[in-house]
């Protein structure tokens, strides 16, 4: 594997992009956790993590990225996020508040910790249904084989 | 004349508006359809956000001082209580509704323009071309012969 | 007329100018490639002006998403398809250009009656808009009002965008495939094809 990366001809693009996958990747972390605060929040985090991991397959080819990412993942990941969505909607309900009224997990507070908790498993959910959903539509994309015309060759 | 000058952003945003649209009207190649619908549809975010926009405004974030609930440590150091001309200053901030019905709206354009694309590449492969003259003159010809086959 | 003149306006006027002259490269450019590219610029630009215009929330979003995800998925479906876009002769440019005509006009004429630009009194900004920034700090206590507004207040609003991705992520896979194999197969009852038409690599079998 070593040698195969010395001697192509994309070895800079590789090492560079060793190092700024994870710190995509962490940045993209950074910008959910810190939407609360500044700017950002569960869409931008998930486009910016879907893009660290498309980053990786143009880098590295596309049969790498899945074994990294499996396309099952990817599919479990994107219905998660809804279902986590929902499922806030509905443990709202469980706690006899209205749907996705967040204030009833926990009613006492006088900094409003159930706002806060409700905005972050929302948000939680938004991240892995956009994540989920932007890499698999670049997977089914980019393993489309094409058909290439004559001439276009 | 002050009147151009006022509405600036939406003059701009007319002829953006509306070159997008004339792609989209006038040109057959399909990806350069979707270019071009993509080029509409910004527009229309930047006819929303600019709306949104009050002069001398801040980003919709809002300042520490202004929170409830937000408490500053009797011995100063990094989070120390501002002083009291600030404290007292009224800030005025942007529209935040807009803002965030175009964040969800860039975020879905996306999704449904990638559904867009999933249906050109089909195209192509069942047809052979994506311009849509071309596709109209096999269509013609499938329909003079019949589903003979 | 010139009082409102300031360095901020200065650069939405460079701005907006560049996003003019982008739009129109895209219409008259015929090579994809090009034209991919030139909306990843246009995107660029616009997340450039919603940072003027204190959108920063959007601007994020539109630089992650429209210069970056969109881009490279449209470079993507243009390897599967074609590089170049055919010339459209002139007098097929008449009729669309008529309606975009007639369309501006109209859009110009109501400009007028439009709040003016910055404008904190206009109905856009009066109302609800301005009582969630009131609320969100008693109600939410978060700095972000945006966010407060996005997960909280308009939480159900959410819900459905974030359906409405997961549903364009699953008309992708039925579209193409995870694996990029869907539609290749084909159903032969009796031997015979159901489907009326041949795909391009069937036909180019049969040429010869």
């Amino acid at each position: 594997m070593s040698a195969q990366n010395q001697h192509s001809p994309h070895v800079i693009l590789r090492v560079v992009s060793k190092i700024l996958i994870p710190l995509i990747a962490l940045f993209a972390l950074y910008v959910h956790f810190h939407g609360d605060y500044g700017p950002g929040g569960g869409f931008q985090a998930g486009v910016i993590f879907a893009s660290a991991i498309i980053l990786y397959a143009l880098i590295f080819g596309l049969d790498e990225a899945k074994r990294a990412v499996p396309p099952s993942w990817v599919r479990i990941c994107m219905s998660l996020g809804v279902l986590v969505y929902g499922g806030t909607g509905v443990a709202t309900w469980m706690l006899g508040g209205q749907f996705l009224n967040f204030t009833v997990f926990a009613p006492e507070s006088t900094h409003a910790s159930g706002q806060h908790w409700g905005i972050f498993a929302v948000e939680l959910g938004v991240l892995f249904a956009v994540t989920g959903a932007m890499v698999a539509i670049f997977y089914a994309f980019g393993s489309r084989v094409p058909e290439l015309r004559d001439e276009d060759w | 004349m002050t009147a151009i000058f006022e509405h600036f952003n939406f003059v701009v945003v007319i002829v953006l508006m509306m070159t997008g649209l004339f792609v989209v009207f006038a040109t057959q190649n399909m990806i350069k359809k979707l270019v071009g619908l993509s080029v509409f549809q910004t527009s229309v975010f930047l006819l929303y956000i600019s709306l949104s926009k009050v002069s001398g405004g801040q980003p919709p974030i809002i300042a520490k001082k202004d929170l409830h609930g937000a408490s500053y440590p009797a011995d100063g150091g990094y989070d120390a209580a501002p002083d009291s001309a600030y404290q007292a200053a009224e800030v005025l901030y942007s529209n935040p509704l807009p803002h965030v019905l175009i964040l969800t709206a860039i975020v879905v354009g996306v999704a449904t323009l990638a559904i867009g694309l999933a249906l050109v590449v089909r195209v192509r492969e069942v047809y052979g071309t994506i311009e849509d003259d071309e596709i109209n003159k096999i269509d013609y010809n499938e329909n003079l012969e019949g589903v003979a086959r | 007329m010139m009082e409102g003149f300031t360095p901020i306006l200065l650069l939405d006027m460079g701005l907006l100018a560049m996003l003019v002259v982008v739009a129109f490269a895209v219409v008259r450019l015929r090579s994809l490639f090009a034209i991919v590219m030139l909306q990843g610029v246009y995107s660029l630009l616009s997340a450039a002006w919603f940072v003027s215009l204190d959108a920063v929330d959007v601007a994020f979003t539109e630089a992650a998403v429209g210069a970056g995800i969109s881009t490279v998925l449209m470079l993507g479906a243009m390897l599967l398809t074609e590089r170049e876009a055919k010339p459209v002769p002139f007098q097929k440019q008449l009729g669309p250009l008529f309606i975009v005509t007639i369309v501006a006009l109209a859009m110009f004429y109501a400009v007028g009656d439009m709040p003016a630009f910055g404008d904190a009194l206009s109905p856009a900004n009066s109302y609800v808009g301005a009582d969630y920034i009131a609320a969100t700090k008693n109600d939410i206590i978060l700095p972000n009002v945006v966010t407060a507004v996005l997960a909280s207040y308009r939480s159900f609003d959410t819900f459905g965008e974030v359906v409405v991705v997961y549903m364009a992520g699953l008309g992708i896979l039925l579209l193409l495939g995870l694996n990029g194999n869907a539609g290749k197969w084909r159903a032969k009852p009796n031997g015979q094809n159901i489907t009326g038409r041949k795909n391009a690599a069937e036909q180019r079998e049969d040429k010869p």
